[in-house]
């Protein structure tokens, strides 16, 4: 199996030497070649340092980083065979749109009628025909994005990055890009590297995710490992606010005295008589397609996920608490 | 209770304040017309286009024309090529310094002229150059850079970063980069620095006093024909000149910042 992206051991240090800000700190990571691969965590984690790290912009303290198979340490972003989506798309306000698109052709020499039909080709594939002729000024926000998009894909490049594309996007446009973006890559079978802070986004899209926190990994895998298994404390919590039980409280849930993680779609309300576990209803909230109830267990507050359509109890109630003690999920990390 | 509508009085007042300042304007322009030539008496006692031509056939404005266009050309191209080189340095580079740096290369701008010409006229002397063209020219290039470096570094400011990094990851080399996407964005802010330095060095009067020889530029040599009382509306012919000289570039500088901000800003 060929890897797109290798990291060993990557550092990215910023400031003195003596007190540095590790940015990335000892980052170890394998892109499969043709993956949809996320980065996946909160502002100033180092996801985004990582992919400036591929594209170039940035250059490791340490360690070394591989594409497909080549050490990238002396290359300069400009050859690459890689191109990014940027996050406010970065087009260039001074060109039209069908310039904008073949410009990664026009620097490498192209024949200016050979690079209109291609950036025709690439605009087609975005589902932007005949938007040639404007300026980036004069699209909306989701145009602008598939513009980016399609100026990245024209230079046909191995891997593409894309940090947080869909982040200035309002949420239905988002949703209808995400599926869009899914199956352009599968139809190009070109590795995505695609850095978001959304987990949603990052569990719905992705063939498998890093989690990021404090420029370390904290847990990589397919998105369904690490929801269901989260290694660490921060995974639990990030991916998908999860219950996060510590050790004691563990116990009384009936696992062994160390920490654990139990989704709250797991848990289910029941009478409070003649079950293990019972607690008081703290709070409801209304997520749509369900209710988020808190309920206060010997003093730790759990989350219960009631769908739509079965009764809620009342604040201040006593309920019982029943799951499937295969979901309660011990974590081999702490952090 | 607030109203949209200004009161009367400051409306009469805004508008006498704006009348103030832009009438005389105006009457400089009528006395381009009139048949007195000796005084300026109002209202003109007939008008005459006769002037122009007067003006067109007098051997003694072009020289002085001449110089003050080569000067405003020579002294805008050596603002512009400077003033881009300082700005460069001062959007994209961080150093020890910068700040106080920053603050030296506006004070030209910020200094009285008189204190500007006489600094320069006594470097110049104890320099041994002798005052001519060339000195008109440093001189003028002294407050033209600080106009090119204002308008550069506003937009290098917003350039650094984004595009340029885009400009990269597709390939480009950097004097690519520089050319296509560099250049094109800066463009208007140097064409409008470029004009404004063009015009503000046109119709210079305090530091070119102390800098030139024996030639004069336009505005000096309106100020010695004013106090001649002798075909008197050829003046007021030449402030037309003037006016076209320096109003028309400031114009178009201001429409091109303007556009300018709205492309630069159109990404984000």
């Amino acid at each position: 199996m060929s890897f797109a992206v290798e990291f060993q051991a990557v550092s990215r240090h910023f400031g003195p030497a003596n007190a540095p800000v590790k940015a990335v700190d000892g980052v170890d990571l394998t892109v499969p070649e043709g993956a949809f691969f996320a980065m996946l965590g909160p502002s100033g984690s180092g996801k985004t340092t990582c992919l400036r790290l591929i594209s170039g912009f940035e250059k490791p303290t340490a360690g070394s980083i591989r594409i497909f198979g080549q050490d990238v340490s002396d290359i300069p972003p400009n050859r690459r065979n890689v191109n990014t989506v940027f996050q406010d798309y970065a087009l260039f306000p001074h060109m039209t749109v069908r310039d904008n698109v073949a410009y990664g052709l026009m620097v490498k020499g192209v024949d200016r009628r050979l690079r209109a039909g291609k950036a025709e080709e690439m605009l087609a594939l975005v589902k932007l025909e005949g938007y040639g002729d404007r300026k980036p000024s004069q699209l909306s926000g989701g145009q602008r994005q598939r513009v980016a998009l399609a100026r990245a894909l024209v230079n046909e490049p191995r891997v593409l990055l894309l940090d947080e594309p869909l982040g200035a996007l309002d949420l239905k446009l988002r949703e209808a890009m995400q599926d869009e973006l899914k199956a352009l890559q599968a139809r190009l079978g070109i590795t995505f590297v695609f850095v978001t802070h959304d987990q949603g986004e990052a569990l719905s899209m992705a063939d498998s995710l890093a989690v990021f926190n404090n420029g370390k990994i904290a847990q990589i895998g397919t998105p369904a490992e690490v929801y269901a298994k989260p290694r660490t404390r921060f995974v639990a919590d990030f991916v998908g606010s999860s219950n996060v039980l510590a050790p004691e409280v563990t116990r009384a849930f009936g696992g062994p005295d160390r920490w654990s993680s139990l989704r709250p779609e797991a848990l289910r309300l029941t009478a409070p008589d003649g079950v293990a576990l019972s607690g008081t209803v703290t709070a409801h909230r209304y997520l749509g397609a369900g209710s988020r109830v808190s309920v206060a267990v010997n003093g730790t507050e759990v989350s219960a996920l009631v769908p739509a359509g079965h009764g809620l109890p009342a604040t201040g109630s006593t309920v019982g608490l029943a799951f499937d003690p295969a979901a309660l999920h011990v974590m081999e990390g702490e952090g | 209770m607030h109203s949209d509508r200004a009161s009367f009085g400051l409306r009469a007042a805004a508008l006498g304040g704006l009348l103030f300042l832009h009438l005389p304007i105006l009457i400089i322009f009528l006395y381009a017309f009139t048949t007195e030539e000796k005084s300026y008496a109002f209202p003109p006692p007939g008008l005459t286009t006769e002037w122009f031509a007067v003006a067109w056939n007098r051997a003694d404005i072009w020289p002085p024309l001449y110089l003050s266009l080569w000067v405003a050309t020579i002294s805008t191209l050596l603002a512009m090529i400077l003033g881009t080189l300082v700005s460069a340095a001062m959007a994209q580079t961080r150093f020890f310094g910068r700040e106080q740096i920053s603050l030296l290369i506006l004070l030209p701008i910020a200094l009285p002229g008189v204190i500007t010409g006489m600094s320069l006229r006594s470097a110049f002397s104890i320099m041994d150059i002798p005052f001519s063209t060339l000195t008109i020219i440093l001189g003028h290039a002294t407050f033209c850079i600080v106009i090119v470096y204002n308008n550069a570094v506003a937009r290098f400011r917003r350039l650094s970063g984004g595009i340029l990094e885009a400009s990269a990851d597709l390939g480009a080399n950097s004097f690519q980069t520089f050319r296509h996407v560099f250049l094109p964005n800066l463009g208007s802010a140097l064409l409008a620095g470029g004009m404004l330095a063009f015009a503000l060095s046109f119709d210079e009067v305090i530091v070119t006093t102390f800098t030139a020889g024996q030639q004069s530029t336009l505005p000096i040599w309106m100020l010695q024909e004013l106090v001649r009382p002798r075909q008197r509306p050829v003046t007021n012919v030449v402030a037309i000149v003037v006016f076209m000289a320096t109003f028309l570039p400031i114009l178009i500088a201001y429409y091109l910042t303007r556009n300018g901000s709205e492309t630069a800003g159109a990404g984000k």
